[in-house]
């Protein structure tokens, strides 16, 4: 053998030619793409991490600030009801009895609290019973009032009443308001909290669950502790259901027809083109058309649930209208075929095999359209439905619909609006209701999903 | 009317199902089938076979009107159907499709039970006066579509729950459950391996007894396999058509012999 056909040494010399290298070790190329590649997804990473984190505060910050609204402080003691004052006739006749008006309940509430501070043996400087009114809610003998009109036959009795407290004795339970913070305050003194500490530990004053938040109307600017929630979800109720019956039958059918239908030409491209751009017109545009047509042209009443789900079906219709397409496209055309194939009609192979198939995807699209138009505020300021102070449960349904109202971003935002801060607390606890509606609605979305995706 | 295992040999007794003249299918601007003239007999299997792209697939549409499905398509020409010309105005497309039914390529069972797979064209066609009747029709096309046998227990089951043999098989059944009087069938064996292909291919054989079947066909084999005549095409025309075994062993137009040695396509 010549030394041509020497034989190679083992090693790295053994491998030659242009991949000449070991498997083991990385060649720069390489290199740089994993590099790359682990750079990529760092950056996934860290934005991940930066919107999770946002959205732990934000939720954090929510609850902090919301929850005390779902606690409300009350003073419990037992009122006198005097028949001398509240029936004069002593014939417990309900005409005779509307007569009084809060005025004469007041004094009741101020004397109850009076001798139950006397009675426990409580010091205290004032010596009017007058004096203590501060402690109480402005509302309180007007609930009196409505508790005797109620049950008549309570009056000349001591009955145990669980009173509201003012704003600012909630917030001194709720650590809002220091002895400190009303120094300057006109409304109430240092010595009424001295006087709630005692009372606190006789048991008189207590936090309770506040249920009235959840059930109850608005309150005027100057008694937050009396606000509710209630009267606003309902209007929020009523505009989803007018939302509901409009959007989805229109959506579902102006998709069908457009996917399935419609002939493909410039006319339903630009159809096409318009609803996507309706998608993202600002809802407050929304808002003036409704003013514009709705009250302004039909004189549909203003601040009614009528009318704002009339408007927000309008900003919903798109957004359902495009989930839906996309569904309906989403569904394979061999279906279309098969259907077609054994004889069946158009309309038969759409209802018959497309629209079940694409069903799971038309609620999620709505359901989301809905959540969209629940949490709407904007369009809603055009027509009234912010600003009304909605202090009636409406009287049946009608009204429901057609009875000034408002809603729950509505309230929230009027709330935020007013100077007193215990009404911030209680937006923040709007926002978490209102987040709880959302959350149920996304849920209701993904069960429905799923229970139709496992029919195979 | 007994049909003999060599069918080559009573071509010219059977009576013209479906005969199309002069045929012309326009894609928007693309010609896409040029001037052909074919004529499809009763209880036969004729075959179409020819490259990617010749309009074999495009015709078969063209014979229940699936094209019309498709906007830009236009079809010109007389396809007649028993003497009707199935592009007459007053023909209504479901109609014609109750009669001519189609087998796709990918099979494509509806996500609904194998019964409801079947069942759904007789009952929107309201061949079952009743349930009793209509469990009958179930169980006489599943045994026409030779799969009986295997889905007899599981009638609730999902049909996409079958393997891709079966869902072809289903999908036969499917279309013969609305009593068809011709059966097309665009590839159906070309997303099936070669033990459901000649299962399918049997079937076929079998359904020869009572339709009219038109396959079209990528693979020489199953046209030579189970068609008594066969069309070539090529590049939008009907090259040539005539019975099967003339056409694989004596081809008469120089294209179709390069085709079938391989040399084009």
């Amino acid at each position: 053998m010549t030394d041509a056909s020497a034989p190679t040494p083992i090693g790295s010399g053994a491998r030659q030619g242009k991949h000449a290298t070991s498997l083991y070790a990385e060649d720069a190329r390489t290199k740089k793409r994993n590099a790359a590649e682990k750079r990529f997804q760092a950056y996934g990473i860290a934005a991940i991490s930066i919107g999770i984190f946002f959205l732990v505060v934000l939720l954090v910050s929510i609850v902090r600030s919301g929850i005390p609204a779902f606690t409300q402080t009350f003073i419990e003691v037992p009122v006198y009801l005097d028949a001398a004052k509240l029936d004069k006739n002593g014939n417990r006749d309900p005409d005779d009895l509307r007569k009084v008006s809060t005025f004469g309940y007041a004094p009741l509430i101020d004397n109850a609290i009076f001798a139950a501070v006397q009675d426990a043996g409580l010091t205290t400087e004032f010596e009017k019973a007058k004096d203590m009114r501060a402690m109480i809610s402005a509302s309180a003998p007007a609930q009196l009032r409505d508790y005797v009109l109620a049950n008549p036959s309570e009056i000349g009795k001591t009955v145990e009443f669980k009173i509201l407290a003012s704003s600012r004795v909630d917030g001194y339970m709720k650590g809002r308001v220091t002895r400190e913070s009303v120094a300057r305050d006109k409304n109430i003194d240092a010595a009424h909290f001295d006087l709630i500490d005692q009372l606190v530990e006789t048991g008189d004053v207590e936090r309770t669950f506040n249920w009235d938040f959840i059930t109850g109307a608005d309150a005027s600017e100057s008694r937050p502790e009396q606000a509710g929630i209630g009267v606003s979800m309902i209007g929020s109720f009523f505009m989803m259901l007018v939302v509901l019956c409009l959007s989805l039958p229109i959506g579902v059918a102006a998709s069908i027809y457009l996917e399935e239908f419609a002939p493909k030409n410039r006319f339903t491209d630009l159809i096409e083109v318009n609803i996507s751009n309706l998608a993202a017109v600002p809802s407050i545009v929304f808002g003036i058309l409704g003013l514009a047509v709705f009250i302004q042209f039909a004189h549909l009443p203003q601040s009614a649930p009528l009318v704002g789900g009339l408007v927000l079906t309008l900003m919903t219709l798109p957004t359902i209208i495009i989930s839906t397409r996309a569904s309906l496209k989403a569904v394979p055309p061999s279906i279309r075929d098969a259907a077609l194939g054994v004889g069946a009609s158009k309309m038969q192979a759409v209802f018959h095999h497309v629209l079940p198939l694409a069903a799971p995807g038309i609620l999620t699209g709505t359901i989301i359209g809905l959540a969209q138009a629940l949490g709407e505020t904007a369009p809603l300021l055009l027509i009234g439905m912010v600003g009304y102070i909605a202090t009636n449960v409406p009287d049946g349904i009608a009204a429901g619909f057609l009875s000034p109202n408002s809603s729950m971003p509505a309230q929230i935002y009027e709330w935020s609006k007013r100077a007193d801060p215990a009404y911030y607390e209680r937006a923040w606890g709007g926002i978490i209701i209102l987040l709880l509606f959302l959350m149920t609605m996304n849920i209701i979305a993904i069960i429905l999903r799923r229970r139709f995706e496992r029919r195979w | 009317m007994y049909d003999t295992p060599n069918a080559s040999a009573d071509v010219a007794a059977k009576a013209t199902k479906i005969s199309a003249k002069n045929v012309q299918v326009y894609y928007g601007d693309t010609h896409a089938i040029k001037d052909v003239d074919v004529e499809i007999q009763d209880k036969m299997v004729t075959a179409f076979i020819g490259p990617s792209g010749c309009g074999k697939s495009t015709f078969l549409r063209c014979l229940n009107r699936m094209n019309d499905t498709i906007d830009v398509c236009r079809v010109e020409g007389d396809i007649n159907l028993d003497g009707e010309n199935i592009y007459d105005p007053k023909v209504d497309p479901v109609q014609l499709r109750a009669k001519v039914g189609m087998v796709f390529q990918k099979p494509n069972p509806f996500p609904k039970s194998i019964y409801d797979n079947i069942a759904y064209g007789p009952r929107i066609h309201g061949l079952a006066k009743n349930k009793a009747e209509l469990d009958e029709i179930v169980e006489k096309s599943l045994r026409r579509g030779a799969i009986w046998e295997e889905v007899k227990d599981r009638l609730h089951a999902p049909g996409t729950g079958l393997s891709g043999g079966q869902q072809q098989r289903l999908c036969i059944a499917r279309a013969v459950a609305t009593e068809p009087e011709v059966l097309l069938m665009d590839e159906p064996c070309s997303a099936l391996d070669p033990i459901a292909t000649a299962q399918v291919e049997e079937l076929i054989d079998e359904l020869r007894e009572n339709y009219s079947v038109v396959i079209v066909t990528h693979s020489m084999q199953q046209a030579a396999r189970v068609s008594q005549k066969t069309a070539f095409f090529h590049l939008g025309n009907l090259v040539e058509f005539g019975e099967t075994g003339q056409i694989f062993t004596n081809p008469e137009d120089p294209r179709t012999e390069s085709y079938i040695t391989g040399r084009i396509g």
